[in-house]
């Protein structure tokens, strides 16, 4: 498209550029997207991060392994356990330590509840950015029972630092095994309420079918991970292909969509709700007596020189933590596989050629959290 | 300045040990002489809530808990007595005042009385009169605005499983648009730098100001209506298409890039839904034989086999079809959910009124609450008979005025329902949506009126 377009009568048309935040009620956070429009088209968009940047890998080189965990909540301050986990597998690779059977399985409730939490966040958000408020406080009041259930467990509702070096903070009662069971009997007809409310509602499909298409090979090949790589159709999910805290003993299904659009992956993270609830049901049922923290974590852990890697399936796709001991109490360098940031670059290549309003879909649909984005 | 500075830093050190002592002794000694300090006061004990596991005093209510078993709960209980008690005061107070139109001639007769018995012209009681109805008429698009605000609240929150305002004035926070209105006032009139001035500060005034006079030829009830316009239809129609420049006014002059975008987007919108919502009305005018707004009221009276209303609405095909285009249109030219564009908030950032505060802003959602409850005492006056009873034998039970208001109020949570349940229309499908579909099918219910009427006579 050119800039300016000859028009009758000697007018003269221009292009429009518009900043899409960093305060906008839609970035879901201190994002800015560049756009330049032609009337409601957009030709040119440039996302601008770094607003929320503090450092966390840096800060990590500065503080002992278990302080780290304290970090790592705050990166996705949305799927908190995932982050511990994360930092936690690639620790415990280092300093080699076994993990208690019941402590994994507390592990891999703890992560598909705070999935299911996450999931739901964006579930309501999703609908909020296309006009549909309802379905927002529909679905806190569900994350509210999550949280309640986190309060109970470890005492914080947002940055958990629940799951530890060589096992969790604490061990669970009876009555918080009650209250679990509780919530995802109340949360299992939910899931069908959310659907007949916003999911198959003829105008969000409308908003949302066919729009800001990802192909297979678009996917792969900007290294998306998560529901927006499974929305485009390649089944990978890092709990199925590289099972880690004993995923492999659950079953379950890796939900995959078919055109890759805004529906699909909004849709994805639906389903992948009714299978979190699915391995958590089998891991309350899994769950035996025994300890919850593993022999052998000393107070300040010095790992042997070396390297590890983990990476497990967060809510926003694949979360990777790269380790580097050299021996110190402290990491010698610590690198994170932010998945929204990784996901976020597509959105130059999407946005372009997209109505205003479509921008706000498929931003939301990409699902970033800026806490990770910047970290 | 150097020396004063110096000299204090070796002496600060001297005295710190000295006054502590000699203040400790004091103080120690002083303690049993003074027995004017109150003991302070214990702080409650925390009780550990072992169902919950927590260090709450009382048990948080989950979902599951309400859910289970509604009637246990005293609050569920006692909200269903609340709520027959206020719909039997509401029929009371019906019953007690019946037709409020009666008192129009006795009213009308007594100032001319009083004006000629006093020597003044005849024009002035007529103008007497005429401001009073004027000022009565005003307070419906008021009063109505502050109530279904609230309204607007309680509904949306109780389709959120919340509670919505419960605390202003008492009973379920009836005062809260109240507060909030008296807080709009008291907020700061900002008019931003890049803004044109004048278009800024007009453009208020000239959405509300038709939104109120369109209200004129509105027939409430029998003998109800401020002025009895023949054209009444066409008036309404053509006071509520002024609004639009207001809006575009709005977008233009407050110098932003989002409110231009709403404003383009609304004057597009709200220009393309005038035409079903008005084509949608012509079957009524044709039915009814008239363009006034209490003839067309009173063509609905009477009772197809002494049961089934002659309602518009109930004409097979035609009613039905007008009615949702009607309400369809009407729900986009109140800017509201599914049809928010020009307003939406996640795209646009409240579009055309992004740059007002206080009461600049408030005087756009008044307009926009005037303009719903219009467009709710315009589909009540075409379709659903205006204020005809629903069923023969409830004919003469309760005044013409209060089954009018019965209906705009259940209109209104139509559109309020609608609000809360659907997400937003894209432009170019909202457009699609009027020109392919909306303005052909309301084309069409033209001519089917039209072999109506024929048959008929």
């Amino acid at each position: 498209m050119s800039s300016t377009q000859p028009l009758p009568h000697g007018l003269k048309s221009d292009q429009l550029f518009v900043n899409l935040g960093p305060q906008h009620p839609s970035t879901h956070g201190v994002l800015r997207v560049g756009l330049t429009i032609e009337g409601e088209i957009v030709v040119k968009a440039v996302p601008d991060v770094g607003y929320l940047h503090r450092g966390t890998e840096k800060l990590a080189e500065l503080r002992g392994y278990p302080q780290c965990v304290v970090i790592s909540d705050r990166w996705d301050y949305l799927s908190a356990m995932n982050n511990n986990l994360m930092f936690c597998l690639a620790a415990e690779k280092l300093l080699k330590v076994e993990v208690p059977e019941r402590a994994q399985h507390l592990r891999v409730v703890m992560c598909e509840l705070n999935r299911i939490a996450s999931h739901l966040l964006f579930f309501g958000t999703y609908g909020i950015d296309l006009g549909a408020f309802t379905a927002f406080l529909h679905a806190f009041r569900e994350r509210e029972m999550v949280l309640d259930l986190f309060e109970m467990s470890c005492g914080a509702r947002l940055t958990y630092n629940y799951i530890r070096l060589g096992g969790v903070m604490k061990d669970v009662d009876a009555a918080w095994l009650a209250k679990c069971r509780e919530f995802i009997e109340f949360f299992k007809p939910r899931l069908k309420e959310y659907d007949d409310l916003l999911s198959f509602n003829p105008i969000f499909l409308d908003r949302t079918k066919g729009v800001g298409r990802i192909s297979a090979k678009q996917a792969v090949a900007w290294a998306l991970s998560g529901p927006n790589l499974r929305g485009s159709g390649v089944s990978y999910d890092a709990r199925k292909f590289e099972p880690y805290c004993g995923y492999e003993k659950y079953d379950f299904e890796v939900p995959v969509g078919k055109d890759g659009d805004c529906w699909d992956r909004y849709y994805c993270r639906v389903l992948e709700m009714h299978q979190s609830v699915r391995i958590i049901e089998a891991a309350l049922g899994m769950m035996a007596e025994g300890p919850v923290m593993g022999k052998g974590v000393a107070k300040v852990p010095k790992p042997p020189p070396g390297e590890a890697y983990a990476h497990v399936e967060g809510a926003r796709g694949d979360l990777g933590c790269h380790l580097v001991a050299d021996g110190n109490a402290s990491p010698y360098r610590m690198h994170i596989r932010a998945p929204s940031f990784i996901n976020l670059a597509i959105l130059q290549e999407m946005l372009v050629g997209e109505r205003m309003s479509d921008v706000i879909a498929i931003l939301g649909s990409i699902d970033i959290v800026l806490g990770e984005v910047d970290r | 300045m150097s020396e004063d500075a110096k000299d204090p830093k070796p002496e600060a050190p001297k005295p710190v040990p000295e006054t502590t002592t000699a203040a400790a002794a004091p103080a120690a000694a002083a303690k049993p002489a003074a027995p004017a300090k109150p003991a302070p006061k214990p702080l409650p004990t925390p009780v550990y809530n072992e169902a919950d596991g927590r260090l709450l005093k009382e048990r948080r209510l989950w979902p599951t808990d309400m859910w289970r078993d509604p009637w246990s709960q005293p609050r569920y209980r006692m909200a269903w007595v609340k709520l027959i008690v206020l719909v039997a005061v509401a029929l009371g107070a019906a019953l007690l005042l019946g037709e409020v139109g009666r008192f129009a001639v006795p009213v009308t007769s007594f100032l001319l009385e009083k004006g000629a018995a006093y020597g003044l012209p005849a024009w002035a009681p007529g103008l007497v009169w005429a401001l009073v109805k004027i000022v009565l008429v005003l307070h419906v698009p008021l009063l109505s605005a502050l109530v279904f605000v609230w309204w607007e609240r309680k509904i949306s929150a109780h389709m959120q499983s919340r509670l919505g305002p419960m605390y202003v004035g008492g009973f379920h926070g009836w005062l809260q648009t109240v507060a909030d209105g008296i807080k709009l006032l008291l907020k700061e009139n900002i008019t931003p730098t890049a803004a044109d001035t004048w278009v800024h500060r007009l453009a208020p005034a000239v959405v509300v100001a038709p939104a109120l006079l369109a209200f004129a030829p509105v027939s409430f009830g029998k003998d109800l209506s401020a002025a009895d316009l023949d054209v009444g239809l066409v008036y309404v129609f053509a006071m509520a298409g002024v609004s639009v420049v207001g809006i575009m006014m709005a977008g233009w002059g407050s110098g932003n890039k989002y409110s231009l975008l709403g404003g383009l987007r609304s004057a597009a919108q709200l220009v393309s839904y005038e035409l079903p919502r008005m084509f949608a009305v012509i079957p009524v005018i044709m039915f009814a034989e008239s363009l006034n707004l209490a003839d067309i009221g009173a063509a609905q009276g009477g009772y197809w086999f002494g049961v089934l209303p002659r309602w518009f609405i109930f004409y097979p095909v035609v009613g039905q079809l007008s009615f949702l285009i009607f309400l369809i249109a009407s729900v986009a030219e109140t800017n509201r959910i599914p049809f928010d564009l020009p307003e939406a908030e996640s795209e646009l950032v409240a579009g055309f009124h992004t740059e007002y505060s206080g009461m600049k802003f408030s005087l756009f959602f008044l307009a926009e609450y005037a303009y719903m409850t219009l467009a709710c005492c315009l589909a009540a006056a075409f379709f659903l008979g205006g204020g005809t009873a629903p069923l023969s034998f409830l004919d003469g039970f309760l005044p013409s005025w209060a089954w009018f208001l019965g209906k705009v109020l259940a209109l209104v949570f139509c559109f309020l329902w609608f609000r809360w349940t659907f997400p937003r229309f894209r432009v170019d499908r909202l457009m699609d949506f009027n020109w392919k579909f909306l303005l052909p099918w309301s084309f069409a219910n033209i001519a089917l009126a039209g072999l109506y009427v024929m048959v008929l006579s």
